[in-house]
């Protein structure tokens, strides 16, 4: 070879290393301003097309829209849901504030948490000064709207309600002879028995980045007390975490709760018709049971979620329940609004069509009843539903940082590995308070 | 037009190369240089030294995330030179045309689908529950993906992924490169007894150490790089492993999580300085640019 050549070669090389390096390059040049929003300036109002994105759920309702309202030009766009902490949302309101255009006018997130950034990326606008009237608000459940408020200004909607309640196959526990369990012991005593008598069959599920909402949350574990904008508290090892920790090694290692996500391949595969009971959120029922595994009606019924002998103040879980954002960069706010409030508070989506319990009380009445009246389920779903919607434990906050990511990167391999959840309590602690800290908080240790 | 020839020779090459430079300009030299200036600089354009590299080393994750990509390399460096060399010369030996001729396109196959499709394959084949190889899995005693995924495995698979993307080009390369050692030193050495081992050891494989040192350059920048494959099993497991275990992964959180575009580009920085160094070392210790 001459040496031309190898010259050559260098500036080839050299290239090379650069160019593919260079790609690393590309992914720093996204962020976007900081915006406290004091006091609303919309953008000059010149109207046209909104653009709404929505989750492959909430499709249906955007289309809905639509076709009651034609003369409404939408662009709807499908996408994730900022499901499961992909923060697809706020990587792209980060890249829209670098190029100053592009943001949605409405946004359907799966997520209660997206006002701890929205809210400084000057993304939301304020919905209860004057966009939309009090007097709509006031018919949100109660306390449904507080991971939406910030300092007093309401910074999104919520979509859906996520109160935890047992789910139980009736037919089955008839058959069984066993009785709905009221408190945490019986369902430990009957997690046990069955285990004993009918091994294979599940009182519940321990494998879902959302078990810790399920179980600890509902347990009052004070995993994740979120004191202020950017405080927390964090004890993991309190009694309330370790008694319910304990009740879930017990029943994890006796197989009857299952290590696999509801929605995993293996669960659908194996474990879907292996079910007796399963504490869980309100969409369980139309979105696993009916939607998932195919349970044919008759057969599914509600009851209370259990509670420790001795407590006198009933409390549950929450998993997830989404939000509706109004972009402060819309330019069509009246059209914007319009489609919120219709998503949020009509019977025509939220009583008749939607998944999940709504947000929306008057909805949520509705809803209740067209349940009952489908005759999927074998009792009166209504009565658990409204009770719990109310019992849902204050102690347990929204922060910016994903609790599900922090369990699932956490505690999930240990149990895979065969550990018990009591001994990783500690790591659970460490790592919630990593990634508090690493997202800005003030984090006490009790 | 002959003196012009003379003047500046080889311009069809220079105009070849013309277009590289433009595409290298905009998409590998400017964004390099953006991110150099991020990397120095605060959120208000200051100027405030290593301060963002400082903020990058502090955080919780950086130290167990350098571990994972190193501990990845050492797996994925040795598979690669081990494998790839070795199938290139048992490819060499392969006289039969077609056999030769439809193994080489095998090995290809894989990387011609786009990086990431091919991860998502590596997602299913990896679930016990709908794997074509699942009686594989389930004789390494793991039934669900949750066992296969647990975090000791993660650099084997990481790298098993990587190897079946990514070797059938370079072993596709080696096996050219292969072609071009002269058969009269083949022949000599056979003629002097060499077998098939000693040829390998003694001819081929010395002749091949620039395009394995080649490949080892481009391999270590690249596998310093790692996101797809954690990100994507990130969301296959629903966030129960691959989640912040590379630093590109890190500095894409900085970005777009924490909404810190200057920590972000510190890490980057690092991973191109890094990657240099290496490339450095490598090219310097095995006289690449000597000539023959």
């Amino acid at each position: 070879m001459t040496p031309k050549l190898g010259g050559g070669r260098t500036a080839l090389l050299a290239g090379g290393a650069v160019l593919v390096l260079g790609v690393v390059a590309a992914c720093g040049s996204g962020g976007g301003t900081t915006n406290t929003q004091n006091g609303f300036q919309p953008v000059p109002q010149t109207g046209g097309q909104i653009t709404v994105w929505v989750d492959s759920t909430r499709l249906a309702a955007a289309q809905q829209y639509q076709k009651q309202n034609p003369s409404v030009s939408m662009n709807i766009v499908s996408y994730d849901g900022d499901a499961n902490g992909s923060n697809y949302l706020q990587t792209k309101v980060g890249l829209f504030n670098r190029t100053r255009e592009g943001w949605p006018d409405v946004v359907f997130s799966s997520q209660n948490n997206e006002t701890t950034w929205a809210v400084d990326a000057g993304f939301t606008a304020p919905l209860n000064k004057g966009q939309i009237p009090q007097s709509v608000l006031d018919g949100w459940a109660t306390g449904a709207n507080d991971p939406c408020t910030v300092n007093g200004t309401l910074h999104c909607l919520r979509n859906d309600l996520s109160q935890t309640v047992l789910w139980y196959n009736a037919a089955l526990l008839k058959q069984w002879n066993y009785q709905v369990p009221k408190t945490w012991e019986e369902f430990q005593t009957l997690g046990e028995k069955v285990a004993a008598e009918h091994p294979g069959y599940l009182v519940g599920s321990a494998g879902d980045t959302f078990t810790p909402e399920i179980y600890l949350w509902a347990g009052k574990c004070g995993a994740n007390q979120i004191t202020g904008p950017k405080a927390l508290t964090v004890n993991t090892t309190g009694p309330n975490c370790t008694r319910m920790a304990a009740l879930l090694d017990k029943l994890i290692k006796n197989h009857t709760l299952s290590l696999s996500s509801v929605f995993s391949s293996d669960f659908g595969k194996n474990l879907a018709d292996k079910i007796l009971m399963m504490p869980g959120p309100a969409w369980f029922g139309g979105a696993l049971f009916q939607d998932t595994f195919k349970v044919p009606a008759g057969q599914i019924a509600v009851a209370p979620m259990p509670q420790w002998s001795g407590d006198d103040k009933p409390s549950v879980g929450n998993v997830g329940g989404g939000t509706w954002l109004l972009s402060a960069h819309s330019k069509n706010l009246k059209a914007a609004t319009d489609f919120l409030t219709w998503v949020t508070t009509s019977d025509d989506y939220q009583g008749k069509v939607a998944p999940g319990y709504p947000a929306f009380a008057k909805a949520a009445t509705t809803w209740l009843s067209k349940q009952n009246s489908s005759g999927y389920y074998l009792n009166d779903i209504a009565g658990p539903l409204q009770a719990a919607a109310g019992q849902v434990w204050p102690g347990w906050g929204y922060g910016q940082f994903s609790q599900e990511a922090i369990w699932a990167a956490t505690i999930t391999p240990g149990l895979n590995a065969g550990k018990a959840i009591v001994s990783m309590l500690p790591d659970w602690q460490k790592a919630v308070v990593n990634y508090a800290k690493s997202n800005g908080y003030q984090v006490s240790e009790q | 037009m002959t003196s012009w020839r003379v003047r500046w020779p080889g311009r069809a090459g220079h105009a070849f190369v013309a277009a590289y430079v433009v595409l290298l300009i905009a998409f590998g030299v400017i964004p390099t240089a953006y991110a150099v200036y991020f990397a120095f600089t605060d959120a208000g354009n200051r100027f405030v030294g290593l301060a963002n590299f400082t903020a990058a080393a502090s955080d919780f994750r950086f130290v167990a995330a350098v571990e994972h990509v190193a501990l990845y390399l050492v797996f994925w460096l040795a598979a690669l030179v081990v494998f790839v060399v070795g199938l290139a010369l048992l490819l060499h030996r392969v006289t039969a045309r077609p056999v030769s001729r439809s193994l080489r396109f095998l090995y290809y196959i894989p990387g011609a689908l786009a990086g990431a499709a091919s991860v998502m394959v590596w997602l299913f084949m990896l679930d016990p529950a709908v794997s074509p190889a699942s009686f594989l899995l389930r004789a390494f005693g793991f039934d669900t993906f949750g066992q296969v995924v647990a975090p000791g495995h993660l650099p084997v698979l990481f790298t098993l992924i990587a190897f079946w993307t990514g070797a059938g080009g370079w072993i596709v390369v080696m096996y050219g490169a292969l072609n071009n050692i002269s058969p009269d030193l083949i022949e000599a050495a056979r003629i002097d007894g060499a077998g098939a081992w000693q040829t390998a050891r003694r001819i081929q494989i010395p002749l091949l150490r620039k395009w394995i040192v080649y490949m080892v350059i481009l391999a270590f920048a690249g596998g310093t790089q790692l996101f797809v494959e954690p990100q994507l099993l990130t969301l296959a497991s629903v966030g129960v492993a691959g989640r912040d275990y590379s630093l590109n992964q890190l500095s894409y959180d900085f970005a777009f999580q924490h909404n810190n575009v200057n920590t972000a580009a510190a890490v980057s920085v690092e991973l191109l300085v890094v990657g240099l160094v290496a490339a450095g070392v490598f090219v310097a210790r095995s006289g690449f640019f000597d000539a023959d």
